[in-house]
């Protein structure tokens, strides 16, 4: 199985076309450009599914989202269980 | 008066209040109009800027861009506020039309700034906030800082004078520089806040672009009356946004249809942060009755106001909040001030519920397009007297019995996405550069959230291998964001009038689902 980093970085490639492959982990997604209001919600569907947790909105933030990091983390908490 | 005139009222009258919340703190209206000096004196002492000048900025949502459009004006020039999505080659195509001798823009646009400039040999000065000095640009700070005061004497001219040049969309694909005066501001933002009933209490929180011509009146407006602006770079993150009312007692808070269709979704929505809101309102595109009628819900307090407009006379129409629940779906009637009518192809008002073009006359309507006479007299013509002329919006409307009009389409190609207006025409021509593409139509999908969602449907030459990635790179690293195809589809063959021209409304009918008429095209 593929690391969560890596899906997450594929998912970011072939839906954010701005994005180069190389993003640097712990950049800002939203003040690079990368991804906007739309991509947010995209990404959110797309976590939804591929792991089969519960965003709540109030995980809608950039805390949780807004790197490559940070999404990782974010995933890795809510799969294991934590909030 | 000259708009800018406004700023030196507000601070004289309550120096002390916050004029602008922003990412990095706040602005009184004493700091903001001492700012907008400094940056006027900037201009004329390191570039030698002169009444009638252009000074483009390429800045997001921040205090700076607020800063350079008053500092502009107060100087005696035009500005032009162009959306950081944009790419190096649409600017550079910008600063030509408008020959800009200054240009403002932000450390991490400096790349596109640079090489659009590079293009554009009427640019003396690259101001960049937030960035260092170097051989060819100057650092924000530096360039306010070290200018002598403008003297007292100094006129910035009359209020007939050219204020600022919007860039829309246009459907020939190049973008065109809408000409607006002070006067022509000064009357809409008049209009506009007599509906609104604004007042100096007023908090307005706005996330729209100050490019976006919506986005920029929250600034003018909210100047006009020395009220408060809380300005914010976007919507991405609701949860950080929507407490921001609460917190700082927002009294009118704009939507586009996307931002209202990420709020109704919310399940931990508070109704208090809906407290203070006393307005909302909603332009670029209509919004479902649906989400209307929850947004009523949850902002009890609110007066909706569903609104249109064309950057060409900045806002057309918009619903008396009490008439929503009894016609949700018009756009309303004339803004104070203001007539329209909708005619046949004479100009003549036609009857009742009868289709026709929208056509807008009042001071808010526009001088024309920036050194294009060709696209301003399609749209503005001979009006009643032998001074005036009037708008053809070449938007499709009806006007009920009682005299409220109805949305019904536009003349030409033009989408609506995100509540921006797209150009197929501009996409196709990206498209055509690359090669492989043999054949390419954009057409608009209905989407709960966008609008329309943009769909690019290709043939592709003998041979070629494109996927849907390569073509969505392109196209991103060539068009702003929102003109980005969000899917592409590979076909074998497009259809086709007798003259060989791909007929795109015909794709469009198939894309929405509804028959399409061959007589159409």
């Amino acid at each position: 199985m593929e690391s969560i980093e890596a899906r997450v970085r594929t998912f970011v490639r072939e839906n954010f076309p701005v994005s180069s492959s190389d993003v640097p982990s712990d950049q800002s997604l939203l003040e690079s450009g990368i991804i906007d209001s739309i991509g947010v919600l995209t990404l959110v569907t797309w976590i939804e599914q591929e792991f089969d947790i519960v965003v709540a909105d109030e995980d809608v933030v950039p805390e949780n989202l807004d790197s490559i990091e940070r999404i990782v983390r974010f995933i890795e908490r809510k799969a294991a269980g934590g909030q | 008066m000259r708009y800018e005139e406004f700023l030196r009222q507000s601070a004289q009258r309550h120096g002390d209040r916050a004029a602008i919340v922003h990412e990095e703190g706040r602005a009184t209206y004493a700091e903001f109009d001492a700012a907008a000096d400094r940056f006027a004196a900037a201009l004329v002492h390191h570039a030698d800027f002169a009444n009638g000048d252009r000074c483009v900025l390429f800045l997001d949502n921040r205090f700076e861009t607020a800063v350079g459009i008053f500092g502009t004006l107060r100087a005696g020039g035009i500005f032009s506020v162009i959306n950081p999505t944009t790419k190096a080659d649409k600017l550079a195509y910008v600063l030509n039309n408008c020959e800009a001798k200054v240009l403002v823009t932000q450390a991490s646009l400096l790349a596109a700034a640079r090489a659009a400039a590079a293009q554009a040999p009427s640019v003396q000065r690259i101001v960049v906030v937030g960035g260092t000095a170097d051989a060819d640009t100057m650092d924000y700070a530096g360039f306010v800082g070290t200018a002598p005061a403008l003297p007292a004497s100094r006129s910035p001219g009359i209020d007939i004078d050219l204020a600022m040049l919007v860039y829309t969309s246009g459907s020939t694909g190049q973008p065109k520089g809408v000409m607006m005066t002070h006067q022509n501001m000064v009357h809409a933002a008049t209009s506009i806040t007599t509906y609104l009933r604004n007042t100096g209490d007023d908090i307005v929180l706005s996330v729209l672009p100050l490019a976006f011509d919506y986005g920029l009146y929250q600034l003018l407006m909210c100047v006009k009356m020395g009220s408060t602006l809380l300005l914010g770079k976007s919507f991405a993150f609701p949860q950080k946004i929507l407490p921001m009312l609460a917190s700082e007692r927002v009294t009118g808070f704009p939507l586009v249809p996307t931002m209202a269709a990420l709020i109704v979704q919310l399940k931990n929505f508070d109704p208090a942060w809906a407290a203070s809101v006393r307005y909302l309102t909603n332009t670029a595109a209509a919004l479902p009755p649906a989400h209307i009628a929850k947004l009523q819900e949850m902002f009890p307090q609110a007066r909706v106001y569903s609104m249109y407009g064309m950057t060409e006379s900045k806002r057309c129409t918009y619903l008396p909040p009490e008439q929503l629940a009894v016609r949700p779906t018009s756009v309303g009637i004339a803004i104070p001030g203001t007539e329209v009518w909708v005619a046949d192809d004479a100009g003549k008002p036609v009857a009742a519920n009868v289709v026709g073009e929208l056509v807008v006359r009042g001071g808010h309507v526009m001088q024309g397009y920036w050194r294009n006479d060709e696209a301003t007299a399609r749209v503005l013509k001979q009006g009643r007297y032998p001074w005036e002329r009037v708008l053809h919006t070449g938007d499709l409307f009806r006007m009920d019995e009682e005299g409220y009009l109805y949305f019904v389409g536009r003349k030409d190609d033009i989408l609506k996405s995100r509540g921006e207006k797209v150009s197929p025409k501009e996409i196709e021509n990206v498209l055509y550069a690359l090669p492989g593409i043999r054949e390419a139509a954009i057409v608009g999908v209905p989407d709960p959230i966008l609008g329309m969602s943009l769909k690019a449907i290709l043939v592709l030459a003998e041979g070629a291998q494109l996927t849907p990635r390569d073509v969505m790179g392109h196209c991103a690293a060539h068009l702003e964001d929102f003109m980005v195809p969000r899917a592409v589809e590979f076909r074998d063959a497009l259809p086709k009038t007798n003259t060989g021209k791909i007929r795109r409304a015909a794709l469009q009918a198939e894309a929405e689902g509804r028959a399409f008429d061959a007589e159409e095209s």
